[in-house]
């Protein structure tokens, strides 16, 4: 064992949490790996989510997860605007369309109050209609939440990790962790490429959280996979709406709701099916039947668009009500489990929560003698000026000129950006995330070849 | 840096043949500058990666291969004036008639009297056909596959099922044969194949791929790369079929982007702007041309037809250009089984001199096929058959007999299934 392989914390999983924590942790002279067993950070929940940032209007009062997911929405909101993350504070309206549910709307905005969330607040029909006149006919009544916000969920994950990685924060893909040991003084970590020891670990490792958790011999929680279909209408969509529209949600889950996105686009989703896989992310024919059903009430017209994508992702529900987070300072090991969906939102308030937690367990908290540099994400918000319409961009390197990928209106300077940047892509994939090219109406039609061969060389 | 600002007579957007076809007319007509910008890094269009043969029948009045084809567009419109910029994107409109886009030398505004839509079709990819499962690498569209092959040379896969069994299907088969991938089968909802009998039988027959009819594409699956297409069968019975590669082809949508973000009416049927005869869309100036009128006709019917689009707009332009002038407004529709119809507007300055395309959604044989406005009947006329995915034509003599102020309706008699 060389010293080489010896670190103060260990991070498994990348996702948006564990990147988050990684992030959080730079600030300190320590020396942390994160470890993922996907190429790319952010691969799991992390990527394929409704890509809201919640007020934590509807979360269990009381709950850790209602705490989180509110400092998560302040935290995340600021960072995002230093960091260049797309976002778009477009509010939420949530609709009742039956009597039963009109009824329980006084309880939705009790609940939001109970949860530190003060704004949310009836709205007549009429003023419902006149915000949203696309909005299927027949709806009983609705509250306003005028914080919800839309968010580009990649570009989260890959800004923490960039982050991390600036203040010397290791990042290693495509490593799985197979076996957990421990001695007087460290944890020993057997991985598919080489042995790691670590003074601490943390596991946010999401979807396999609790299996992770049983080989650091714990038992508090099984993640019971909930899988949720998404569809992605084309951009011409977009003006059928203006903020998110919501269900009334239940005891089991947020519902189906249409929102619109940062690239432009508007999704309708998710299902919620328990699914036995945790790599289960296929779409169904049941499945997008039901969303279009869904739709039909909410916003007819939005079935006559085009369909630009469907994919499905897994969140990590577990049998408790609330988010899995525990510190065993004896052992030097924090758990961050059953994040459910509300992890993106939260993640910054997560990692502040951990990171503290395992302060108070012992970890040497002394400051680094640099603050991490926040960096800056490539333009991908459809709202903003982005590269191709930047005259100044176009003017220092012609490349942000030459558009490659015609519907999402990618340049060539953005992808070779995205194959040199501190995390960068590693598959075409990973193109897509950083830039959005291929991620369009014609899915490849005309640039597929074009984005393939330059990835190819580089 | 601020944006420069252009300004042309004619803006013609897509240099594909039926853009190139246009702005040779409008040439030829007598229009002073006419510009045709492309997004792509060549002019000629989609029949640019088309290696195969069978092109300008009906146009050049030869037989090419397709860059040959796009070749000797770019080279006629060039010989007559016509100014092409490639690499050039219309992103949006900065005003009505003032064009946005990016290019080489940066962001600029080009300010055109006439403006000549030929932004092209593309194929439904597979997302938008719902087909379910997961998101592995291996899934293409017919566009994508010859780009991929022909040029960037990336390697493709070793079996594919090709979904759909028109015109362009039979181009994937070749373009999977010539780079090395097995096509295991053409999959196609419909009873029957659609494009020629001469292919059907060289591919059936010669390369001994065969053709479900009948059948659907039910999902597609694969962790990385495709594994497995499950395709429904006509008795609804569902199998595995293992393959790497997905092809799906034809179920053309226009490219009407730029035609909804300027306004224009569009057509429920072909999802294009809606089109008298000429081109002439619902806002006065703005013409349209080709695929993205028409999905998807073969090249030399789209120049052919986009040739009398560049001649109507070098008439309006001649006539004083005047964008006040009430566009036309009543349409031409037609009734289930039919799919669509072009031109799909009625403009009744015009006796149209081209013929009328119609499309079937199901095999018809014998259709009558009945044209009515109000009460009257226009015009009748029996086809020998309609085959989906395919265009009929009708003569346009009664273009003639319209009266204004009403729609008028095509329709085909018996009812199927009666």
């Amino acid at each position: 064992m060389t010293d080489d392989h010896t670190y103060d914390v260990v991070i498994i999983g990348a996702g948006v949490v564990g990147t988050a924590i990684g992030r959080q942790l730079a600030r300190y002279r320590l020396r942390t790996v994160m470890l993922d067993r996907c190429t790319d950070v952010g691969m799991g929940t992390s990527k394929a989510n409704t890509a809201i940032l919640h007020t934590g209007f509807d979360t269990r009062p009381g709950s850790l997860e209602s705490a989180l997911v509110r400092r998560g929405h302040e935290l995340l909101t600021a960072y995002a605007g230093r960091a260049g993350i797309a976002l778009e504070k477009t509010g939420a309206v949530l609709v009742a369309w039956d009597a039963e549910q009109a009824v329980r709307l006084d309880d939705v905005v009790t609940k939001s109050k109970a949860n530190g969330y003060l704004r949310a607040h009836r709205i007549t029909l009429e003023e419902l209609y006149r915000r949203e006149p696309a909005l299927g006919g027949g709806a009983m009544g609705a509250v306003v939440i005028p914080d919800e916000s839309i968010i580009c969920p990649w570009s989260t994950s890959i800004a923490y990790a960039t982050e991390a990685v600036g203040a010397g924060v290791e990042l290693r893909l495509g490593v799985e962790v197979t076996a957990v040991t421990r001695d007087a003084d460290a944890w020993l970590l057997r991985t598919t490429s080489g042995s790691l020891r670590s003074d601490w670990v943390v596991n946010a490792a999401g979807l396999g959280s609790d299996l992770l958790n049983h080989q650091f011999g714990h038992d508090e929680f099984t993640v019971a996979p909930r899988r949720g279909q998404l569809i992605v209408f084309d951009k011409m969509a977009r003006p059928l709406l203006s903020s998110i529209l919501l269900p009334v949600p239940t005891e089991r889950t947020k519902g189906v709701l249409v929102a619109p996105t940062v690239y432009g686009n508007v999704l309708l989703g998710p299902t919620a099916e328990d699914v036995p896989d945790r790599q289960d992310t296929a779409t169904t024919a049941v499945g997008i039947h039901g969303l279009f059903d869904a739709a039909r009430r909410i916003l007819p017209d939005l079935i006559n668009e085009e369909v630009t994508a469907t994919y499905a992702g897994l969140r990590a529900a577990t049998e408790h009500p609330d988010y899995q987070i525990t510190t065993h300072d004896r052992e030097h090991y924090a758990c961050v489990g059953g994040i459910r969906s509300t992890g993106l939102t939260a993640s910054l308030a997560i990692a502040e929560h951990v990171v503290d937690g395992m302060g108070a367990g012992g970890l040497s908290l002394a400051e680094a003698d640099h603050e991490p540099a926040v960096p800056h994400m490539p333009q991908l918000a459809e709202r903003a000026t982005r590269a191709f319409e930047d005259t100044r961009m176009i003017e220092d390197d012609p490349a942000y000129g030459h558009i490659i990928c015609f519907c999402e209106r990618v340049t060539e300077g953005e992808v070779r950006d995205a194959l040199r940047a501190p995390v960068p892509a590693v598959d075409l994939g990973g193109v897509r995330r950083r830039t959005r090219a291929t991620n369009g109406r014609c899915q490849g039609f005309f640039c597929g070849a074009a984005v393939a061969a330059q990835f190819a060389s580089g | 840096m601020s944006r420069s600002l252009v300004t042309v007579d004619a803006l013609v957007v897509g240099a594909g043949p039926a853009g190139l076809a246009a702005a040779t007319a409008l040439k030829l007509g007598g229009t002073g500058t006419v510009l045709v910008v492309d997004r792509e890094e060549e002019a000629g269009g989609i029949p640019r990666l088309c290696e195969h043969t069978g092109f300008g029948l009906r146009d050049l009045r030869r037989v090419l291969s397709g860059p040959e084809y796009a070749r000797r567009w770019v080279e006629r419109a060039v010989a007559c004036g016509v100014e092409i910029r490639t690499r050039t994107m219309v992103t949006g409109w900065a005003a009505p008639g003032r064009a946005e886009m990016t290019g080489p030398s940066g962001v600029l505004e080009i300010d055109a009297r006439t403006i000549v839509l030929a932004t092209g079709a593309r194929e439904r990819p597979r997302a938008a056909r719902l087909v379910p499962g997961t998101r592995p690498s291996g899934i293409f569209t017919t566009g994508q596959l010859q780009q991929w092959v022909h040029r960037e040379h990336l390697p493709v896969g070793r079996r594919a099922v090709v979904v759909g069994a028109e015109h362009v299907s039979y181009s994937a088969v070749m373009t999977l044969r010539h780079a090395g991938v097995h096509p295991v089968a053409l999959v196609t909802d419909l009873p029957r194949p659609q494009s020629y009998r001469l292919f059907d039988l060289l591919v059936r027959v010669g390369l001994r791929v065969p053709v479900w009819t009948r059948t659907s594409v039910a999902g597609v699956y694969g962790r990385d790369r495709v594994d497995e297409v499950l395709v429904r069968g006509p008795d609804g019975d569902e199998r595995s079929v293992a393959v790497d590669t997905v092809v799906f082809t034809g179920d053309f949508i226009p490219d009407n982007e730029l035609a909804r973000l300027a306004g224009l009416s569009i057509d429920p049927g072909t999802r294009g702007p809606a089109c008298a005869a000429g081109g002439a869309t619902t806002a006065p100036g703005i013409f349209a041309a080709g695929n993205l009128v028409h999905p998807a006709e073969t090249a030399d019917v789209a120049a052919r037809r986009a040739l009398s689009v560049g001649r109507a707009a070098a008439t309006w332009l001649r006539q004083g250009g005047d964008r006040t002038m009430p566009g036309a407004t009543e349409r031409v529709r037609v009734a289930d089984p039919l799919h669509w119809v072009v031109p799909n507007m009625v403009d009744p300055a015009r006796a149209g001199d081209e013929s009328v395309l119609i499309r079937s959604r199901v095999f018809l044989d014998h259709p009558h096929v009945v044209v009515t406005q109000g009460h009257r009947l226009l015009a009748s006329y029996r086809l020998r058959h309609m085959i989906p995915n395919r265009s009929h034509h009708i003569p346009s003599d009664w273009w003639g007999r319209l009266r204004p102020g009403q729609d008028v309706l095509i329709s085909v008699s018996p009812r199927p299934g009666g």
